[in-house]
């Protein structure tokens, strides 16, 4: 990573950091508007009704996003979150993050109709592609050996049963 | 002393063979888990949350505290071997401890960590079993008035941590206050928040919360900065120390854990703050100065120590107010509840047989932690290695497991994913975890405390103000405005140590942050 492509990727944090006080905004703006359009309930007890809370929360909201823009202005910048296994200096990955959010969908889209077993297998499966591990039957391995794993924790250890999905009955 | 009683009566609770497996397996999981990177102790009881459906609540809790503990020891390991912190807490360790290590004195470095923490936490634990119930019952007399005013307090408190941006606490706080709105209002049975989504109706459950903001978030955001070259692991073999090693750490534990136990007692933000304070102490006390930044042990010793006291500390307020102050406090306090038990200063007479023994598991967690961390310290260094595939492909996987299970509703899932992306967000932009989850816990408790006064006053907003919740409020004022009350003050009159400590706050985030990243405060010092 040379230093002219760092340099640009602060500037670019400081235009979309104006993009956080944006949203901030315009979600207290939408918590005092929904505040305000609730309709006058007459089981209300006490004096301070349903919209009390939700006006000041939206307000702190409002109010929070206009010093927020006027810190980005004078230069402030929010700082991100190190870890171990975070390395700031290079630009983020979003092929990854996209991966990973599609074999998240997948598992929320298959849970119901093929059961835990499969949709959780194709999560960690999916998740460890996309964080680049190409061992693929190891993976598979793992994967399909921690969703009978947890499926059958779940079902004898504390009785929720996971969705069984197409394999009812052989499970 | 009644306590000591009580406290007896306790480790009977404690000590019968299934409790005491679970303040082993606690202990066990939380250390394991505390040494894997990326992973917190906050991440791990949210993860574990779905289990408190199977569990006892004394099982359920006993185990959560061994967490917590666990995740606290787990966490200096990984910040001792590794160069990196995981956790805030453990930034301080990393400075000296990381250098110790590459001093090729590792083993000392675990080992005075180790001792350190089993010297504060039995010493904090103490302290906690003396000083609960009395709080507890001073705590009984307050009014909804001042409980809310308490609350409003704990808010703000962990918004303004020192040396960090205030704005950007108080947006977190916003966003988590919003979120703990959705659902339909308990008083006048009104959906808020809610679009018309029948699934928004019963609110959005704190176990989706904790796990998107801590788990899913965490994930994402790591996969999108994801070292490509694996960190460096230093070798260790088993911890021992020196006669002159232990003449140098057994007067910082003792200041650790002076330090710790307030602090964390107090809603401040957590352990990062007297962790540091406690790292500035010891630089200016000790007879080596010269080797700070060098691999001091005093450097590892004390800081390791204020950790746990404030750790211990932190159960204060949670079990006699209902207050959290750390994140893994909060997501506690919200296990506690879904067992239908409201923690406040009635616990230790109406659940007296589980606060005890949630104490008395704690000195045995404690003393379990000592003799599992000298021997099994090269074994924890072995998880340091494992793949970050697996490692965050398992995150992700057991975040989903928990969150399904929880209500067993698809589109929970979805919602996960909607909160985890505005946990990349917020670690993106800075914007603090801590009161984001703080809200969304204690957000519907502050609303009930606030009409409940405002009931009892008659609509009159006078009722809010009482001497007590007076003060509290003026200590809320002083928090908010301290930029400026600071500028009105003569220089002098700021805390040496305290300054210095903020100072290396920033220091340090600086170096683990982006070199460009400025925070107001940081902003607003240059000007001056």
């Amino acid at each position: 990573m040379t230093a002219t492509s760092a340099g640009g990727g602060t500037r670019e944090q400081g235009r979309s950091e104006y993009g956080v006080a944006l949203f901030l905004g315009a979600l207290g703006l939408l918590v005092v508007v929904s505040a305000l359009l609730l309709p006058e309930s007459r089981i209300t007890r006490g004096p301070v009704g349903p919209a009390a809370v939700p006006i000041v929360v939206g307000g702190l909201l409002v109010v929070t996003s206009v010093f927020l823009a006027v810190d980005v202005r004078r230069g402030g910048r929010g700082e991100p979150e190190g870890g171990e296994d975070v390395d700031l200096t290079a630009r983020s990955d979003w092929r990854t993050v996209g991966l990973l959010a599609a074999a998240f969908v997948a598992n929320a889209l298959l849970i119901e109709s093929l059961g835990w077993v499969i949709s959780g297998a194709v999560l960690f499966w999916g998740s460890a592609f996309a964080l680049g591990s190409r061992h693929y039957v190891r993976d598979l391995l793992i994967a399909v050996g921690l969703s009978v794993g947890s499926f059958y924790l779940f079902a004898l250890g504390l009785g929720i049963v996971l969705p069984p999905g197409i394999l009812r009955g052989i499970l | 002393m009644d306590a000591f009683a009580d406290l007896a009566g306790g480790f009977a609770t404690a000590l019968t063979p299934t409790n005491l497996a679970f303040a082993l397996l606690g202990v066990l999981l939380g250390t394991a888990i505390g040494v894997l990177p990326g992973i917190g102790p906050a991440m791990t009881v949210a993860l574990l949350l779905p289990l408190t459906r199977g569990l006892d609540v004394q099982q359920a809790l006993i185990m959560f505290a061994g967490i917590y503990y666990g995740g606290m020891y787990g966490g200096s390991t990984t910040s001792i071997l590794l160069n990196t912190p995981g956790e805030s807490s453990s930034v301080v360790t990393a400075i000296e401890g990381n250098r110790m290590a590459r001093a090729g004195r590792a083993a000392q470095a675990l080992a005075t960590a180790a001792i350190g923490s089993f010297v504060a936490g039995t010493i904090a634990t103490l302290l906690l079993a003396l000083l609960a119930p009395t709080v507890a019952d001073l705590a009984v007399q307050i009014s909804p008035a001042d409980r809310f005013a308490v609350m409003v307090l704990a808010f703000i408190a962990v918004t303004s941590v020192l040396g960090s941006s205030r704005v950007r606490g108080l947006a977190a706080l916003g966003l988590g206050l919003t979120i703990g709105l959705v659902g339909i209002d308990f008083t006048s049975g009104q959906q808020r928040l809610t679009f018309g989504i029948a699934e928004l109706a019963d609110g959005i459950d704190v176990v989706v919360v904790a796990v998107g903001l801590f788990a899913v978030g965490e994930a994402l955001w790591t996969a999108a900065h994801l070292r490509r070259r694996p960190l460096e692991v230093i070798p260790v073999g088993n911890p021992r120390m020196s006669r002159a090693d232990w003449r140098r750490s057994w007067k910082p534990w003792l200041r650790g854990t002076a330090i710790g136990f307030p602090f964390g007692a107090v809603p401040a933000g957590g352990a990062e703050i007297p962790t540091f304070l406690s790292y500035v102490t010891e630089k200016r006390l000790s007879k080596h100065p010269e080797e700070f930044g060098k691999g001091a042990i005093e450097g590892v010793a004390g800081p390791e120590a204020t950790n746990n006291a404030s750790a211990a500390g932190g159960l204060v307020p949670l079990l006699t107010l209902g207050i959290p102050t750390t994140a893994t406090a909060a997501v506690i306090l919200f296990a506690i509840e879904s067992y239908g038990i409201q923690p406040g200063p009635r616990l230790f007479d109406t659940e007296p047989e589980l606060v005890w023994g949630l104490i008395a598991s704690l000195f045995i967690g404690n003393a379990a932690l000592l003799l599992l961390n000298l021997p099994l310290a090269p074994l924890w260094a072995k998880l340091l290695r494992i793949p970050r595939s697996y490692l965050y492909a398992g995150i992700l996987f057991f975040a989903s497991l928990g969150a399904y299970a929880a209500n067993a509703n698809q589109f929970d899932l979805f919602l996960l994913l909607v909160i985890g992306a505005l946990g990349f967000m917020m670690r993106r932009y800075g914007l603090p975890l801590l009161p984001a989850i703080i809200g969304v816990i204690l957000g519907p408790y502050a609303e009930e405390e606030l009409r409940q006064a405002l009931q009892i006053s008659n609509g009159d907003l006078g009722g809010l103000f009482d001497p007590m919740s007076v003060v509290v409020y003026a200590i809320v004022a002083l928090v908010l405005l301290w930029p400026l009350v600071r500028l009105a003050l003569p220089r002098r009159a700021t805390v040496p140590v305290l300054g210095e400590a903020v100072h290396e706050i920033e220091e340090a985030h600086h170096h683990t942050g982006l070199t460009e990243s400025v925070s107001v405060e940081r902003h607003t010092r240059r000007e001056e």
